[in-house]
């Protein structure tokens, strides 16, 4: 479903700043899996799905998703069918614009947004249930401007709505780190949910390694732009938080911090 | 007393169409857009010639729209496919528009008496001249207040609304984000433009320097009405705007009237404006102390 060949990054090359993130990294995730990327700051995480998302261009290799190669797609192009829900609440909806209207554009995606009507009003009674399945209480401020929301509710709807057509795959980028902790322990038990029931193929970043244990099919462990630790199946299962951290503790330690 | 009442309005009614296009560029796509200076001109000259030559009256309006919208398209693509900042952007399209300006009307231009305006068509004879202005601008103000009030409730619309409030969901939602700008701001600079011909068919003339403060007196507009109408979240942006406009007018004849020379406008205008940042700023001041 997705993947990365042989991928190099150079950033600001033949510069004194000339810093390599990936030299030859490549990843394979088939379809349906719900891989978990933990790995301290620098270890390449964000750059990853830069260069999976095309905001950040390769400095060589492929970048395949949905069996095509989308090195030369714009980043607009390749978002028809990826869905992303950012660390900041505020990036996934329009704070102006009600909750309704968020959820129709949302629902448009990869049509034409032509000059006909804006909403739907047929379309609400769906989005209603939408809203009621994530338990909030949504489904009654259906028009209410997104911005009058709290941080959670709007990553609720983010969520929804990275969600609401089909994806190739659905990228989390530390999408409960902005959240207090219990408000994150419900966004995650939602996304979980979500990524379940809509058999979709996700791909969550996170600096929560319980969370990294707890949820998913796989877990990828970064390091210095290399995969340090794969464990999917059976394996996976009995990976705990604990065992994370020990690996987690060596590579700092060797790393000197 | 009346006559300078009616004027007032009629004034307020025209400039509204710079309003709304002000309105789209700096309340929507939140682009402080400098070629409004060059592009309300621009309107009035092709409007000084084509009525010179002939042209049917209301024939000039859509010729307004339409080379405003180019307006509006290089500056656009100045900032989008260019990767210029916005400010800078409109400050080359409005130089660049003086010349151009210029080069259209050969210089400063008058529209001879004879010659029809879309104020003196015969389906309006029975009225007198001041009223029919009225009637005219009135009808227009509304008209292109209702299409864009419609075409921001279209999927189109919702699109041109959400990539100011968050350009990175436009581009999830797969959209070119810098596209829909380049739309918006087409789309202001041709209601500048037509607020332009409206007021070169009013004053029946042309002159080079007719733009110069025109940003200006747009942001005022806005930022009165959207601060008159804060509390009240069922009035329209464009509303907001018109009557901004309309207040404005009636600043400035007010202090017209009260014996200021015409030569003090721009200072007035300035003036006035900062005055309405200030007094915006003082509120928002008050909240954050309560």
């Amino acid at each position: 479903m997705l993947e990365l060949c042989n991928i190099t990054k150079v950033f600001n090359p033949g510069t004194v700043t000339e810093t390599t993130v990936f030299s030859d990294f490549s990843l394979s995730v088939q379809k349906g899996e719900f891989v978990s990327v933990v790995g301290s700051n620098g270890s390449g995480k964000t750059t990853l799905l830069n260069i999976l998302c095309g905001s950040v261009a390769p400095t060589s290799g492929e970048v395949h998703i949905g069996g095509k190669v989308v090195n030369r797609q714009k980043d607009y192009e390749r978002y028809r069918t990826i869905g992303r829900v950012y660390q900041d609440p505020a990036l996934g909806t329009c704070p102006s614009l009600t909750v309704f209207e968020n959820l129709s554009l949302a629902d448009n995606k990869g049509k034409r947004f032509g000059l006909s009507a804006g909403v739907n009003k047929k379309r609400q009674p769906f989005y209603r249930e939408q809203l009621a399945s994530l338990g909030l209480g949504l489904e009654d401020k259906m028009h209410v401007r997104m911005g009058a929301l709290s941080g959670g509710q709007r990553q609720a709807v983010a969520l929804l709505m990275a969600t609401l057509t089909p994806l190739d795959v659905l990228i989390l980028d530390e999408h409960t780190a902005a959240l207090d902790p219990r408000t994150a322990e419900t966004i995650m038990e939602l996304t979980n949910r979500i990524v379940r029931e809509k058999e979709l193929t996700a791909l969550m970043v996170t600096h929560n390694l319980r969370y990294a244990a707890e949820y998913g099919t796989r877990l990828l462990m970064l390091d210095k732009g290399q995969i340090v630790l794969d464990v999917s199946g059976e394996e996976k299962k009995t990976t705990t938080t604990e065992s994370i951290l020990q690996i987690f503790n060596r590579i700092s330690i060797e790393c000197g911090n | 007393m009346t006559d300078l009442i009616i004027s007032t309005l009629t004034q307020g009614f025209i400039y509204a169409l710079l309003s709304y296009g002000v309105f789209i560029t700096y309340k929507i796509l939140d682009f402080p857009d400098l070629t409004v200076d060059g592009s309300f001109p621009l309107g009035a000259a092709v409007t000084a010639v084509l009525l010179t030559r002939g042209v049917h009256p209301y024939l000039t309006l859509p010729i307004a729209l339409a080379v405003g919208a180019l307006a509006g398209l290089v500056t656009g693509l100045i900032h989008v496919r260019g990767h210029v900042r916005d400010l800078l952007a409109g400050i080359i399209t409005m130089t660049a528009l003086f010349s151009v300006n210029l080069q259209i009307a050969g210089s400063n231009l008058t529209v001879e008496r004879k010659v029809d305006t879309i104020f003196n068509l015969p389906f309006l004879s029975g009225i007198s001249l001041l009223y029919r202005k009225l009637i005219v601008s009135f009808v227009l103000a509304l008209l292109c207040k209702l299409i864009l009030d419609a075409y921001f409730r279209t999927k189109n619309g919702l699109l041109l609304r959400a990539v100011g409030d968050n350009s990175t969901l436009v581009t999830s939602l797969a959209k070119d984000m810098g596209s829909v700008k380049i739309l918006g701001l087409v789309l202001s600079n041709a209601l500048v433009a037509l607020a332009g011909c409206v007021v070169c068919h009013e004053q029946r003339s042309f002159s080079a320097t007719m733009g110069t403060g025109q940003v200006v007196f747009g942001l005022a507009t806005v930022i009165i009405g959207s601060t008159l109408f804060k509390k009240l979240g069922f009035v329209k942006g464009t509303t907001a705007a018109a009557v901004g406009s309309i207040l404005y007018k009636i600043c400035i004849q007010c202090a017209i009237s009260l014996g200021l020379p015409a030569n003090f406008l721009k200072l007035i205008t300035a003036v006035l404006f900062l005055l309405i940042l200030l007094a915006g700023n003082l509120r928002k001041g008050e909240k954050s102390r309560a």
